[in-house]
């Protein structure tokens, strides 16, 4: 439903900033494809040049079988699009601004009060309706917004940071009706592509069902939420929390190093021993918690407890990580910028 | 042009949920009378027509039609709206020409609005009437071209400050370009031709024969193309300062 076909964006004239460096990508219906990266990575840029907003300086992007360059406003129609920060016209109450767009939509009449009707319900709207954008709360606005994208139920949904500066509760809101949106039937095809762009790790996991990350405009990694997360160190890794053995003195004796020497181990992070008072949950003591990241993603919840059982340990707490989201973002999203040293400089690339 | 008249519409009834359009109606009505009646002697002079009235209109034009036209574009850009506007299924022309016609269709109300005076010439004596309404159009085109102006600076800039005050200055030098002082000092710089050519550029020269009812086809086409080239530009601008 949308093929971004080698897209490029500079910002200047002559040698001005890239940001985007020929991206390549597509996306079919019923996906809910995360744009991640840190800002100003280009996520923006490349939404705006498949909602026709931007003119890509190179490449371009086909949106339900049209060419944005060649015909961007048959792409507008198809797309609904919620820009960051989901600006309105704050003078006008929210009916009106509804009614406003879905006249430049190309509805009218009864087939206009309906639209607003469905999708006034669908965001929950409607005790606010005759209210001026400009008294509502944020994640009334951020509503709003939501409201105007898919008023004419399009078949692509681009959404640029939906969630950004919402409170906990309104987040969750804005998921449901993202979620619902993509799984929704109503829309004649199979399904919608939903496109929304974030750097909140949490709601890739939420929301979508595909992800990538994009850093200084180029594409880094595409994926599920689940690939991504294998590709952390810490995918596999096991966190346990053990009563340590006494030493001659009575002083407790990690077991950091004996954990370390189990095989497929490839860094042990101590956190140390605490002392926890007796309580009604359990006794007294030293506690020791590690974390035990493993080499290459390998399974080690097995060896792990049979050591602990034939030393004596007994374990409190234990806990498998699928593999922790940001801490591949960091990795990807720094990696690269080392990489654009000189060493990284492609070959013959003199000008 | 798919789209030009929700903008419009929207545009419009944009000035009327704000103070804006009060404020900006009273004002000119309220200046309007002042310069007619007072500055005008529109009464002492005796005669019925309208000619003190329209005397004046450049000049009020000169503060109030930038105060309509600096919002135009720099508010859009400025709260973001301009990234909702132009990703709509409209092309840039109908969003241009849609908010710039919802300009002057305003600023023709208030024009509108100073009809009590037409009335009361009429009942004063027996005006040619011909002539009132070729000082309408001619003041209604005049505010056009300064609308048209002032859209295109309201466009390159996201402060209406910054929109107003170099809307006022480049409509003041349009205005004043024909009047002998201005001339003078062109001729010491430039060669005699261009000063000419500049001097035809004249929103004074060109208004005062209008505002005597002299309609003259070559000054309808001057400000009808002031009005084109700018709402054009106007265009283009838009389009290259996307961002930033």
């Amino acid at each position: 439903m949308i093929s971004i076909r080698k897209i490029s964006k500079r910002y200047g004239t002559g040698s001005g900033i890239l940001a985007v460096d020929n991206v390549s990508l597509e996306v079919g219906p019923g996906e809910v494809l995360g744009f991640l990266g840190p800002n100003g990575a280009g996520k923006s840029t490349t939404m705006k040049m498949v909602t026709g907003f931007l003119t890509p300086t190179s490449g371009t992007a086909v949106v339900c079988g049209r060419d944005v360059v060649e015909d961007p406003v048959g792409v507008k129609a198809a797309i609904g699009y919620l820009p960051e920060g989901a600006p309105n016209y704050p003078d006008m109450t929210v009916r009106s601004f509804l009614d406003f767009i879905a006249q430049v939509r190309g509805f009218s009449g009864r087939e206009k009060h309906r639209r607003i009707d469905t999708v006034v319900d669908r965001v929950q709207l409607r005790g606010v309706l005759h209210q001026p954008i400009e008294t509502l709360s944020k994640g009334f606005k951020r509503r709003v917004g939501l409201a105007q994208s898919m008023l004419h139920d399009p078949p692509v949904l681009i959404l640029d940071e939906p969630t950004d500066g919402l409170d906990p509760n309104q987040k969750h809101e804005v998921r449901n009706v993202i979620r619902a949106l993509a799984t929704s039937a109503d829309h004649q095809n199979s399904g919608r592509s939903v496109v929304l762009s974030t750097h909140i790790l949490e709601e890739v996991e939420a929301v979508c069902t595909r992800a990538i990350i994009i850093a200084k405009g180029k594409l880094l990694v595409d994926g599920t939420p689940a690939d991504l997360r294998a590709m952390s160190k810490y995918h596999n890794a096991v966190t346990l929390t053990v009563i340590p053995p006494s030493g001659a003195g009575g002083e407790p004796l990690s077991v950091a190093k004996e954990l370390g020497d189990i095989k497929w181990v490839a860094a042990v992070e101590d956190k140390g021993v605490v002392h926890v008072p007796v309580s009604p949950a359990g006794p007294g003591g030293p506690r020791q918690t590690l974390t035990l990241v493993p080499k290459g993603g390998r399974p080690l919840l097995g060896d792990v407890t049979s050591m602990c059982k034939s030393k004596g340990w007994s374990i409190e707490t234990i806990a498998v990580e699928g593999g922790r989201l940001d801490d591949v973002f960091r990795t990807l999203t720094t990696k690269d910028a080392a990489n654009t040293g000189p060493v990284a400089e492609p070959v013959g690339g003199a000008a | 042009m798919k789209g030009l008249l929700p903008v419009f519409k929207r545009e419009l009834s944009g000035y009327f949920t704000t103070p804006v359009a009060v404020v900006f109606i009273v004002i000119f009505l309220f200046l309007a009378g002042v310069f007619t009646f007072n500055l005008g002697a529109y009464f002492e002079r005796g005669q019925a027509d309208m000619v003190v009235f329209f005397n004046f209109h450049p000049w009020l034009y000169l503060f109030l039609i930038p105060a309509v036209s600096m919002r135009l574009w720099a508010e859009e850009r400025k709260s973001g709206t301009i990234e909702l506007l132009l990703t709509l299924p409209i092309s840039l022309s109908a969003a241009v020409v849609g908010k710039f016609l919802a300009a002057w269709a305003f600023a023709g109300i208030a024009l509108a609005l100073t009809f009590p005076l037409w009335i009361t010439t009429n009942y004063l004596g027996s005006p040619d009437n011909g002539v009132i309404l070729a000082g309408y159009l001619g003041s209604l085109l005049m505010a056009g071209a300064f609308l048209a102006i002032g859209s295109c600076i309201s466009a390159s800039t996201k402060s209406q400050v910054i929109a107003f005050i170099i809307s006022v200055v480049i409509c003041l030098l349009f205005m004043l370009a024909g009047i002998r002082e201005v001339q003078g000092f062109l001729a010491d710089w430039l060669p005699v031709q261009a000063v000419q050519v500049l001097g035809g550029f004249s929103f004074l020269t060109r208004f005062e024969a209008i505002s005597r009812g002299m309609l003259d086809a070559r000054d309808v086409l001057f400000f009808a193309s002031i009005i084109g080239v700018f709402v054009a530009a106007t265009g283009v601008v838009v389009n290259m300062k996307k961002v930033v």
